[in-house]
């Protein structure tokens, strides 16, 4: 079985953000770089079904800069067996990582793609169902549990209100949920033996994709602040407050 | 000038806010974009009543795709549906609420027109332009989209709801246009989590409780009685909820619910920044914590700095005086 697993170079999710005084983006030089929390569930959930299914093969793909490669030998070193940097300079909006996606997998045909459900930087959780429609693949979001039987996939969704069960045959795009699984560190031997495996680059432009941006950030701008409040007292004064100032009871 | 599709989701012939929020930003939308119509889309089986209510909240008109194969939501199936009626009554916008619904349906319809799309928005600019937050809701990015057709997710608690009026919109059926062939999706079911509370995205109140209860039977004891006694929903943080405390349908987070209550009280929460990113709209927030330091004062507009297993009780007995006084 072949798994294709996203990974994206995000922020640190610790990072405290400060966006540049023009708009045009965040400063850069406080940021750890990171794998994207949800592709590192993704990337361990792939790891996981090759352990259970006895092999296969676990593939990374990403597409950004060369810097990105830091990220991808962080997946290998967890254990996947080879990653595609698709290189990108320029900024791509959901619609055309999905684009660039689907080629990678029309060439390298797996029986499932696997991704996070969101980028904690973009938050806007939309490359796997566009990918999913874009192959004509049913579409597993916000994956709690996966079982995979032959080629029957099923899948439980964290949904509002509860958890619901989907089911179809492979292959198919999967986002992950926070709890799916807890990914493992990489291990010293792990990170020696991911220098040797195979990290492939290839120029976006060589895919023959559209690129060209249709969602356009035009500036960042910072959230209103919340005027810092007050400490208070007793229970007895904070009842009093909420029910005579704040009047919310 | 473009008319607006907003999808109207129900759950079981009854429409929550989260979709009311959906049709007034549509409606919004519309007016901005050169007052073309905002038309609402219903979709499922045996919807003739729901269609019926949702034609009085001030929408051109309704359009409901009622049949037997549309009973459970399915994303292929949906996309396929909603789509197709985009298309052929041409609009420029399809618009639904940030819901986890709306979240795994919308990305799919946008693909599927080729067309970009702007995630959970929090506000519509006069020309059209759309505000939605990044990072966590540190950053607030305002995006143009390019193109014939465009999706929009609109975030539950950024817009009011619509309110219903006196005259009723015409209401159409159609028969879904499915490609059978595309559909390869099975509804197996769905564990409800049941409770009489409140939802969280509809609650005046929301008291959230976090890793400090310790245990899923001290939110029963302890935390419940404070809920219930606010008539509040219940939250929760990621912590208390990857912890086993509570079922994940209750996380308020970045990744998990965003709320923006009159009332947020934060019960045994550091305030983490991605906890912070789906409650800090709210009106008022009560912090309750025994650590100073916490994060969470940082936000919150009243702290009490105490040993909640104490403070959280004697809130319970005051509140009950101040009902009787």
């Amino acid at each position: 079985m072949k798994i294709l697993a996203s990974v994206k170079r995000v922020p640190d999710p610790a990072t405290t953000i400060r966006i540049l005084p023009d708009g045009s983006g965040i400063a850069t030089d406080n940021v750890k770089w990171v794998i994207n929390p949800f592709d590192e569930i993704a990337i361990e959930e792939a790891l996981r079904i090759k352990e259970k299914q006895g092999g296969g093969e676990v593939v990374l793909m990403s597409i950004g800069q060369q810097t990105w490669q830091e990220q991808l030998r962080t997946g290998l070193a967890m254990g996947a067996d080879r990653a595609i940097l698709v290189r990108a300079d320029q900024p791509l909006d959901s619609l055309a990582i999905a684009r660039v996606m689907a080629k990678i997998a029309g060439d390298e045909k797996p029986d499932l793609v696997i991704l996070g459900k969101q980028a904690i930087d973009d938050d806007s959780n939309q490359v796997g169902q566009m990918l999913a429609e874009m192959l004509g693949w049913p579409q597993a979001t916000f994956a709690s549990k996966v079982e995979i039987a032959g080629t029957k996939c099923t899948v439980v969704r964290e949904v509002d209100g509860g958890l619901e069960t989907i089911a179809f045959d492979l292959p198919a795009v999967i986002t992950t949920d926070l709890r799916l699984n807890e990914p493992r560190y990489a291990s010293l031997p792990g990170i020696m033996k991911a220098r040797k495996k195979e990290l492939k680059e290839i120029p976006v432009d060589s895919l023959g994709v559209d690129l060209a941006p249709k969602l356009k950030i035009k500036k960042l701008a910072a959230p209103p602040k919340r005027e810092a409040g007050r400490k208070v007292g007793s229970v007895e004064e904070l009842v009093s407050v909420l029910h005579s100032e704040a009047k919310v009871i | 000038m473009g008319d607006v599709l907003v999808f109207a989701e129900h759950q079981g012939g009854h429409f929550p806010k989260t979709t009311l929020v959906a049709v007034n930003a549509g409606i919004e939308l519309a007016k901005k974009r050169g007052g073309g119509r905002c038309i609402a889309a219903i979709v499922g089986e045996k919807i003739d009543a729901p269609a019926a209510e949702l034609a009085k909240y001030g929408v051109s008109k309704v359009v409901a795709l009622d049949d037997p194969k549309l009973a459970h939501y399915l994303a292929d199936l949906y996309a396929q549906a909603l789509t197709a009626l985009a298309k052929g009554l041409g609009v420029e916008y399809i618009l639904a609420t940030a819901t986890a619904t709306g979240k795994d349906l919308m990305p799919r319809v946008a693909a599927r027109l080729n067309a970009p799309m702007a995630s959970e928005i929090v506000s519509i600019g006069d020309d059209g332009t759309l505000v939605r937050p990044m990072y966590a809701g540190n950053a607030l990015a305002t995006v143009e989209m390019d193109a014939p057709v465009k999706v929009v997710s609109v975030r539950a608690t950024a817009f009011d709801s619509a309110k219903p009026g006196d005259s009723a919109a015409p209401v159409e059926k159609a028969a879904p246009e499915l490609d059978s062939a595309g559909l390869k999706m099975q509804f197996v079911g769905f564990n409800e989590i049941k409770s009489d509370r409140p939802q969280l995205s509809e609650a005046r109140i929301v008291v959230s409780g976090g890793r400090g209860l310790k245990s899923s039977e001290n939110f029963k004891t302890v935390l419940e009685p404070l809920v219930d006694e606010m008539g509040a929903a219940m939250g929760a943080s990621r912590a208390a909820v990857d912890a086993g405390f509570v079922p994940n349908d209750l996380q308020v987070g970045q990744t998990g619910k965003v709320v923006a209550p009159e009332l947020y009280v934060a019960v045994g929460i550091s305030g983490a920044i991605q906890h912070l990113a789906g409650m800090k709209d709210s009106k008022t927030i009560v912090a309750i914590n025994k650590d100073e330091e916490a994060p969470i004062f940082n936000v919150a507009d009243y702290g009490l700095v105490a040993d909640l297993f104490k403070a959280v009780p004697e809130m319970v007995e005051a509140l009950k005086k101040v009902k009787h006084s």
